[in-house]
């Protein structure tokens, strides 16, 4: 089973890397932009029995830092 | 005085910490792998080092902090061996969770490696009581995630158990280091003996290297130390 896991910076957490591509698609004439923020995408292969509670843990312990980043789970 | 340095794949600040050690306490420090699930025996001192452990993949220190032997670290920590984390070594150190917060990419998106102004902001610990409080020293960073983020309340808590050991100095003609909330540069866990920060002291241990500003953190802990025991 597929699992796509999206990692996002919190709101009110600085994305310095999100407002650098900001300026870049200003700079090549995109305009109407408000904002910009840059996240993480993870695919899992999973055995299909996988639990919640297990995704959950995997993105609590590893794949997000939950100090700064939220995390959304979708199963493929 | 027994001491280790814990060694992970793209640690590359390693040796040098292992030659401040040597140097300065007139005993070298076992090098540990980071596949390793136990700590020599009777450890006092044990540093991470800078570098760019398991190539920062997925966020600076994040692997490192779930590598075997970094569970071995914490519980020594949790016994009260004196543990420093130096740049990539303060990431996993938030990583594993023995110190609060996150270190996040630089503001200004650049890796700074410049000599900075620190202030010495609490001289209670076993790191620091060999500095003056409010001190001004000189020390080297060299990192691209030095941006030290804590949430507002968390941030208070820390100053107001003066836990923030070091701040980058105001005044700086070059401005801000890299963002870090209020100028954090190192940090203490609750009981003194985790220290983790972003500047360099093991590049900073005698003249040659541009000032000895660090040497006194390591002559600090290891003095410390060797009363204690």
């Amino acid at each position: 089973m597929k699992i796509n896991v999206y990692v996002t910076l919190k709101p009110g957490v600085l994305d310095p890397q999100g407002k650098a591509i900001h300026h870049a698609l200003a700079s090549l004439g995109f305009a109407g932009i408000d904002d910009v923020r840059a996240g993480r995408f993870i695919e899992l292969e999973v055995a299909n029995d996988t639990s919640d509670d297990d995704l959950d843990a995997m993105c609590r312990k590893l794949l997000a830092n939950t100090v700064i980043e939220n995390y959304r789970i979708e199963r493929g | 005085m027994k001491s280790a340095v814990i060694v992970f794949p793209g640690s590359n600040c390693d040796r040098d910490m292992a030659v401040a050690i040597r140097d300065i306490s007139g005993s070298a420090p076992a090098m540990v792998w980071h596949g390793e699930s136990a700590l020599p025996d009777g450890l006092d001192f044990i540093a991470i080092p800078g570098g760019f452990s398991y190539g920062d993949y997925l966020r600076s220190g994040a692997m490192a902090a779930r590598s075997p032997v970094m569970r071995a670290v914490v519980d020594a920590a949790a016994r009260g061996v004196a543990v420093l984390g130096v740049c990539n070594g303060f990431q996993v150190l938030t990583e594993t969770g023995l110190l609060p917060g996150a270190l996040m990419r630089n503001a200004g998106l650049n890796f700074v490696c410049r000599d900075v102004a620190l202030s010495v902001e609490n001289t209670q610990s076993v790191f620091t009581s060999n500095y003056r409080a409010g001190e001004q020293i000189v020390l080297p960073v060299a990192h691209h995630d030095g941006n030290y983020f804590a949430d507002d309340a968390t941030l208070d808590r820390l100053e107001g158990e003066g836990r923030v050991a070091l701040r980058y100095a105001g005044g700086d003609a070059n401005g801000r280091v890299n963002g870090s909330a209020r100028d954090i540069a190192g940090l203490l866990n609750d009981a003194g003996n985790v220290l983790g920060l972003m500047p360099h002291p093991e590049r900073a241990i005698e003249a040659a290297h541009g000032g000895s500003d660090g040497r006194r953190l390591f002559e600090g802990v290891f003095a410390g130390l060797s009363v204690a025991a």
